[in-house]
């Protein structure tokens, strides 16, 4: 299904390519890593906090070969216009911000089903609403489970440094081409705009071809293109459903990622994606230093989400806890991934757009340890 | 002419007791029937357009936008690569298919309710940025696949079944003229307004499309052709009457003409 062949030249000719060692804030980081990973094609709107990003590729991407930079006059433009860019058989790419991102859900939804490749990016910020501009992850459930009408996934990354950020968007675009279903990096403020170091060179440089499939001029007389999401007869559409759900399984058998932090012979699970679990294995780090047993697992892709992962080391703790900044989403997961566990299942969450502090972390699993049914914390469905 | 013309004039009719074909399916057209309802002109306009794409010999560079309405299943009927969009967006992604493939001739095909009401920021903007696009816009007065709502360009005094009244200026403001609001906007290249109700009209649309693509094609611009039409189902009146309408009362209320044309200025 893979299109993607290793760029062979190498990549000082050229001098557009973002290489070598760079300080520079996620937001710029997933735009570097996007064009090694062989995008041509940006169309966004502006919010912040992922201004950073549609800046980055305003300049860089018109010194790209055949480069393609257009600032839509809306997030619904953008998101279609990704649409056609993608249709053409380009790697393209969108990013905003979560009012921005639920503008763009009806154009996902269609690109879903087209099965067109393409890299969505969201750094989220605190709703509803207008909300604020604060660091937030409260698009959860908007982006693993679907966001848009129908039934459909995203293949949904989430990194938790800058370096990941230029990673993931390699990766999401290795992935939506893989499975020609687009993929999405869930990040927030923190990790859009903090600094951190990132060698470049690291993300692997891709030479996409247009595939089979894609809309162009017919030069060899193939037969003709058409990309489309209607399919009147519902016993056809059931057909194309079994596909999606084919994929959608193949999807969740290969990709799942996770990370495992000190959880040998932890007794405490915790769980945590994205700037969260930055803070986490930093508190796990501390407690660890007080001879305190607790281990983190982050959840790479919340889209193929890591159920068996966590259930496995859910076995035998104490107790599992879940930080999250939000009132409670990937906690279901959680919950979901650790119903047959009779460890307890604890939420700690942060709202508003504040970011958790490491001593608030500490003293949340000191307090799980001291009680592990702490009614302060423990989730239950309700 | 390309080879599959040539076959298909032997295969369908031999040329033989003094008989040549004089009329036939244009080549960018596929032999399929069209699914439109009597008195609707759709299909004489996707004739007139696959008969222009014809005369340019540009069937391999042609790329379509389907938008959503009754020419949903535009891609159904032209032989050649197609995207069916999302309601009204159609030139956002012929923007993002025209800026992807330079070389492609970009044709985006949208109704009334697509383009002048849930598409308006859409058409403006392509139309603002000088996308390379053609736009055939199929002004029939009424929502036509969700069964005759009122449209954008419904007449003042119109029944519609969301004006069973009467279309109220007052309440639902009046038609939308599109060609008249995007004709100063510098990206825009052509803009004609023909209608599609009789011969003449039909062959004025022909050029209005074969000036459009030709302008496409020379890097000039944006352009437009809206064809006024009927919907003989939902307005209610025998297909004769609806294209009698259209000449008599859609034209007193949208001037026919050409609103700009780049290569005469």
């Amino acid at each position: 299904m893979s299109q993607v062949a290793t760029e062979s030249k190498p990549a000082a000719e050229k001098s557009w390519l973002p290489s070598g060692l760079q300080l520079m804030k996620g937001n710029h980081a997933v735009c570097a890593g996007a064009i090694r990973a062989g995008c041509t094609a940006y169309f966004g709107y502006p919010i912040t906090p992922q201004n950073e990003a549609i800046e980055y590729m305003s300049d860089a991407l018109l010194d790209v070969p055949n480069g393609v930079f257009i600032q839509g006059e809306s997030e619904i433009a953008s998101i279609n216009m990704v649409m056609g860019a993608a249709a053409t058989g380009r790697l393209a790419m969108t990013s905003s911000s979560s009012p921005g991102i639920s503008l763009k859900q009806e154009g996902i939804s269609y690109i879903a089903m087209m099965e067109l490749p393409c890299l969505i990016m969201n750094v989220c910020r605190c709703g509803p609403g207008l909300g604020n501009i604060a660091p937030h992850q409260g698009d959860y459930f908007q982006t693993v489970k679907g966001g848009g009408h129908g039934d459909y996934r995203l293949i949904s990354l989430a990194p938790n440094s800058v370096t990941e950020m230029a990673q993931h968007a390699a990766l999401g675009f290795e992935l939506a081409v893989k499975y020609r279903n687009p993929a999405c990096i869930l990040t927030d403020g923190v990790i859009g705009q903090m600094m951190e170091p990132v060698d470049l060179d690291a993300i692997p440089v891709v030479n996409h071809q247009k595939p089979a499939w894609a809309m162009g001029v017919n030069t060899t007389g193939r037969e003709r293109n058409v990309i489309t999401s209607i399919f009147l007869d519902p016993e056809e559409m059931g057909e194309f459903h079994e596909q999606l759900i084919a994929k959608y399984e193949l999807i969740k058998q290969n990709e799942i990622r996770f990370e495992e932090y000190e959880l040998e012979d932890a007794d405490i699970l915790c769980v945590a994606y994205g700037s969260v679990s930055r803070v986490v294995s930093g508190a796990v780090r501390d407690l660890r230093a007080k001879g305190v047993k607790v281990g983190l697992l982050r959840p790479i892709t919340v889209w193929p989400f890591p159920y068996q992962a966590i259930k496995k080391h859910a076995e035998g703790k104490q107790a599992v806890i879940s930080f999250e900044m939000s009132w409670g989403q990937m906690v279901e997961d959680v919950a979901l991934a650790t119903r047959h566990n009779p460890a307890p299942l604890h939420f700690v969450p942060k709202h508003g757009g504040m970011t958790f502090t490491p001593l608030e972390i500490e003293q949340a699993i000191e307090a799980v340890r001291a009680n592990p049914r702490n009614s302060e914390t423990l989730w239950e469905p309700s | 002419m390309s080879d599959t013309t040539t076959d298909l004039r032997q295969e369908v009719t031999p040329p033989k007791d003094g008989f040549e074909v004089v009329y036939q399916r244009p080549d960018s057209l596929n032999d399929v029937q069209f699914t439109y309802c009597p008195g609707c002109q759709h299909g004489q306009v996707h004739h007139a357009l696959a008969e222009v794409i014809d005369d340019l010999g540009i069937k391999n560079r042609c790329i379509g936008m389907a938008p959503v309405g009754c020419s949903v299943f535009a891609y159904e009927f032209f032989d050649f690569d197609f995207i069916s969009c999302s309601h009204g967006r159609a030139p956002a992604t012929a923007t993002g298919v025209k800026r992807s493939e330079p070389d492609s001739i970009v044709i985006s095909y949208q109704g009334d309710g697509d383009l002048a009401s849930i598409g308006t920021a859409e058409i403006v903007h392509a139309a603002n940025r000088g996308e390379l696009i053609t736009v055939v816009f199929i002004n029939n007065a009424i929502y036509g696949m969700t069964g005759g709502q009122m449209a954008p360009t419904s007449l003042p005094g119109m029944q519609t079944s969301t004006s069973p009244r009467g279309r109220d200026t007052t309440i639902a403001g009046h038609p939308m003229h599109v060609c008249e609001m995007l004709q100063n906007l510098k990206g825009v290249a052509y803009l004609a307004r023909t209608t599609a109700h009789n011969t003449k009209g039909l062959l004025k649309t022909k050029a209005a499309l074969k000036t459009a693509l030709k302008y496409q094609m020379e890097g000039r611009g944006f352009t437009m052709v809206e064809v006024l039409c009927g919907c003989s189902i939902n307005t209610r009146r025998t297909p004769r009457a609806s294209a009698e309408w259209i000449g008599e009362e859609m034209t007193k209320a949208f001037d026919l003409g050409v609103f700009k044309d780049a290569g005469k200025e």
